[in-house]
C-alpha cells in the first residue's frame, strides 16, 4: 500500500464532494449512510496507516514525486497517525450523533463535516509547514460554516468572534512563515530542524520572532492562557455534533506546537533551543488556573464542558513544557482520553437540555427528565473520567502527568496546579449533577425519546475511558515510543538525506 | 528599493490592525483586507527582492526565488475566499442581530453619547 499515508485526506474530500452530486445531495438518508460508512473505512485506514508506520517505520509520502525540502512530504510517523486515528474515531462519534437529527438543520452538513475531517487529517500528516497553513485554512473555513449550522442568534454572534480572531490568526502564520522561510530557507519541517543550529548569529533573532510568532498562533487554535477568551462562548454555541468534532480542534494546536517547538526549535536546535518553553511554562500553568476558574462560574453544563477543555489544554501544555519523553508520553495518553470524553459530554449537556424543556442545560431546579437513568449513568461516567478519578482514563492519565513531574524543581508548581483545578472541577461537576438529577421538582411532561443513534454514539465515545484504561499498558507502550519518536531526532535526519529515493 | 517596502508594508500592517480593533463590522473587515495586503507583500519579500530575475532556471542569468511567488499565489487564494466568507457574515450579524456592532450588541453608553448628540443636532438644527 505505497499511498496509504494520502488516503485520510483524500478519502474524506473525495466523499464530500460525491455528497455534493445529485444521488446524494437530494436525500439525507443517502448522505447518512455514505458519510458513517466512509468514516468507518477512514477508521479502518487509519488504524491500517498506524500499524504500518508503528511496524515498518515513519512512512513518507512524497507529493507529485518532487524531492524533498523542495517539495511537500507527508510524514506519517507515530504521532501523527495516532492523531489521525483519534480524528476518525471522534468523527464518528459525532457524526452518529448528528445523524440523530441534528444535520436537518442547515444545509449541507455531511459534505462540511468530511471537509474538516479532511482539514484536520492534513494538518496532521504533513511533513511542510506552509501546507499546514493550508490545511489549517481548510479545517477553518469548514469550521465557520459548520459553527453556525442551524442558524440563530447566539451562533452567528459567536462566529463573528470566532472567524475574525482566527483570520488575523491565519495572517500572523503566514507573517511567520514569511520570516522563517526569508531566514531558514526552507518550509520543510525536517529540514528547517536541521538548519536551524546552524543559523548565523544575525538570523537568530528573526528566527526567534518566526518561532514565537507561530506559538502566538498555535496558542491561539490551543486556547492558550490570553487567547482563549474565544472558546467558552463558541464551543457553548455550537451544536451538540460540532462542539464535540471542535474538541480536536484545541488538540490541532497542541499538535502544532509539540511539532514546530519540539522538532524545529527542539532541544537540538543550538541557540534556538526551546525557545518556547519560558513562555509555555507560566502560560499553561495560568491557563489551567483560569480554566478551574471558569469551570466554577460555568451557569450551564456545555459552558462547564468548554472551561473543562481549557483545563485539559492547560494540562497537555504543563506536560509539554516539561520537555521530557515520560512527559510527552503522558501527555499523549491524557489527549487521547480528553478529546474523547469531553467530546461524550458535549452531547451529553444537549441531550439534558433537549429533556429540560425551558431550563435547558442551566443550572436551574426544573422538570424531571424523561430518561433519567440512561442519562445519568453516562454523564455519572463523563463526570469521573473528566474529573480524574478512578476507575477511569482520567485518573491514569493525571498520575502519568504527575509521575513525570517528579525530580524537576517545577514540580512544585505542576503538582498543586493539576491537583486543584482537579479539586475545582470535581465540585463544579458534582453541583451541576446533584442539581441536574437530584433537584428536579414533578413528573416529567416532556415526551422527548432519545434516538438509538445518539445513544450509540455516546457509548461509543465513552467506552473509550474504560478501554484505555484496560488496554492502558499497550496505549502507554505506543505512546512512550511515540514520545522516543519526537525526542529523539536520529532516525529522522536520516529520511532527509535519503527520502528522495521514491 | 527595501527600505520603501518595508515601509509600506509596516504602514499597510498598522493601519489594518487599528482597523481590526474597531467595534464596527465594516472597518474590521476592510482591517482584515488591508493585513492580507500586507502579508502579501510580506510574503512576496521573503524571496529577497531582485529585479530582472526570472523565476524559470534558464532565462536569465540571475533568478528569483520562484517558492515565495508560489506560496503568495497560495495565500492569496486563500485571502480571497475569506474576505468573501468574513462579508457574508458580517451581513448575517447585521441582518440576526440587527446591528453591526462586533459583540452583536451596541454598548448602553455609546447609544446614551448618539442619543444626545442626536439630541442637540434637533435642538440646534
Amino acid at each position: 500500500m505505497q499511498h496509504l499515508p494520502i488516503l485520510p485526506i483524500l478519502l474524506p474530500m473525495l466523499v464530500a464532494v460525491l455528497m455534493l452530486l445529485p444521488p446524494f445531495t437530494n436525500s439525507i438518508n443517502r448522505q447518512r449512510l455514505f458519510a458513517v460508512s466512509a468514516m468507518i473505512i477512514l477508521i479502518i485506514t487509519s488504524a491500517l496507516l498506524l500499524l504500518t508506520s508503528h511496524e515498518q517505520g515513519t512512512q513518507i509520502y512524497i507529493l507529485g514525486g518532487w524531492q524533498p525540502p523542495f517539495g511537500i512530504a507527508l510524514v506519517a510517523d507515530r504521532l501523527s497517525t495516532l492523531m489521525v486515528l483519534l480524528t476518525s474515531v471522534l468523527g464518528l462519534g459525532a457524526q452518529l450523533y448528528a445523524c440523530a437529527g441534528e444535520d436537518k438543520e442547515g444545509m449541507y452538513f455531511h459534505p462540511l463535516f468530511m471537509f474538516q475531517i479532511m482539514g484536520v487529517n492534513g494538518a496532521f500528516l504533513t511533513g511542510d509547514i506552509f501546507n499546514l497553513f493550508v490545511f489549517f485554512e481548510v479545517l477553518l473555513i469548514a469550521s465557520y460554516a459548520l459553527l453556525i449550522h442551524g442558524g440563530g442568534k447566539q451562533k452567528t454572534k459567536a462566529n463573528v468572534h470566532y472567524v475574525i480572531l482566527n483570520l488575523i490568526g491565519s495572517s500572523i502564520f503566514l507573517f511567520a512563515l514569511g520570516i522563517l522561510y526569508g531566514t531558514i530557507g526552507s518550509l520543510n519541517i525536517e529540514d528547517m530542524a536541521n538548519k536551524v543550529p546552524l543559523l548565523g548569529e544575525h538570523q537568530q533573532a528573526l528566527a526567534k520572532a518566526g518561532g514565537l510568532l507561530l506559538l502566538v498562533v498555535f496558542g491561539l487554535k490551543a486556547a492558550l492562557l490570553p487567547l482563549h477568551f474565544w472558546l467558552p462562548k463558541t464551543y457553548a454555541a455550537a451544536s451538540a455534533p460540532v462542539a464535540a468534532l471542535f474538541a480536536i480542534m484545541t488538540k490541532v494546536g497542541i499538535y502544532s506546537i509539540l511539532r514546530v517547538h519540539m522538532t524545529i526549535f527542539g532541544e537540538d536546535a543550538g541557540a534556538l533551543a526551546s525557545i518556547a518553553v519560558p513562555w509555555l511554562w507560566p502560560l499553561a500553568f495560568l491557563t489551567i488556573i483560569m480554566g478551574a476558574i471558569g469551570v466554577l462560574a460555568s451557569p450551564s453544563l456545555r459552558l462547564t464542558a468548554a472551561n473543562l477543555v481549557i483545563v485539559s489544554v492547560g494540562t497537555l501544555l504543563l506536560a509539554i513544557a516539561m520537555q521530557r519523553e515520560a512527559a510527552t508520553s503522558a501527555a499523549l495518553y491524557y489527549m487521547i482520553h480528553t478529546t474523547l470524553v469531553t467530546g461524550a459530554l458535549f452531547m451529553i449537556a444537549d441531550l439534558i437540555s433537549k429533556q429540560r424543556g425551558k431550563a435547558e442545560d442551566r443550572f436551574v431546579i426544573a422538570r424531571k427528565m424523561n430518561h433519567e437513568k440512561l442519562i445519568g449513568i453516562a454523564f455519572f461516567i463523563a463526570a469521573l473520567t473528566v474529573v480524574g478519578m478512578p476507575p477511569f482514563s482520567g485518573f491514569i492519565g493525571k498520575i502519568l502527568i504527575l509521575q513525570a513531574a517528579e525530580g524537576m524543581t517545577e514540580i512544585v508548581w505542576v503538582w498543586p496546579a493539576v491537583l486543584l483545578a482537579g479539586l475545582a472541577c470535581l465540585v463544579a461537576i458534582s453541583r451541576a449533577g446533584t442539581t441536574i438529577f437530584w433537584r428536579s421538582t414533578g413528573e416529567s411532561t416532556s415526551a422527548e425519546s432519545i434516538s438509538p443513534l445518539k445513544i450509540i454514539a455516546i457509548a461509543l465515545l465513552l467506552s473509550a475511558s474504560p478501554l484505555l484504561v484496560v488496554f492502558g499498558d499497550p496505549v502507554t507502550d505506543y505512546t512512550n515510543l511515540t514520545a522516543a519518536q519526537l525526542h529523539d531526532r536520529t532516525p529522522a535526519n536520516e529520511f532527509t538525506h535519503t527520502g528522495g529515493d521514491q | 528599493m527595501e527600505g520603501v517596502y518595508a515601509l509600506c508594508v509596516g504602514i499597510l500592517t498598522t493601519c489594518g490592525f487599528f482597523l481590526v480593533l474597531r467595534a464596527r463590522t465594516f472597518t474590521v473587515v476592510i482591517g482584515l483586507t488591508l493585513i492580507s495586503y500586507a502579508v502579501n507583500l510580506f510574503l512576496f519579500a521573503s524571496g529577497r527582492l531582485k529585479l530582472d530575475g526570472a523565476a524559470v532556471l534558464g532565462q536569465s542569468a540571475e533568478y528569483a526565488d520562484p517558492l515565495p511567488q508560489a506560496l503568495v499565489l497560495t495565500a492569496i487564494v486563500i485571502g480571497f475566499a475569506m474576505t468573501a466568507f468574513v462579508v457574508i457574515l458580517a451581513m448575517r450579524s447585521r441582518a440576526d442581530l440587527g446591528n453591526d456592532h462586533v459583540d452583536g450588541q451596541v454598548p448602553e453608553d455609546v447609544i446614551a453619547q448618539q442619543t444626545k448628540v442626536s439630541a442637540s443636532d434637533k435642538r440646534n438644527g
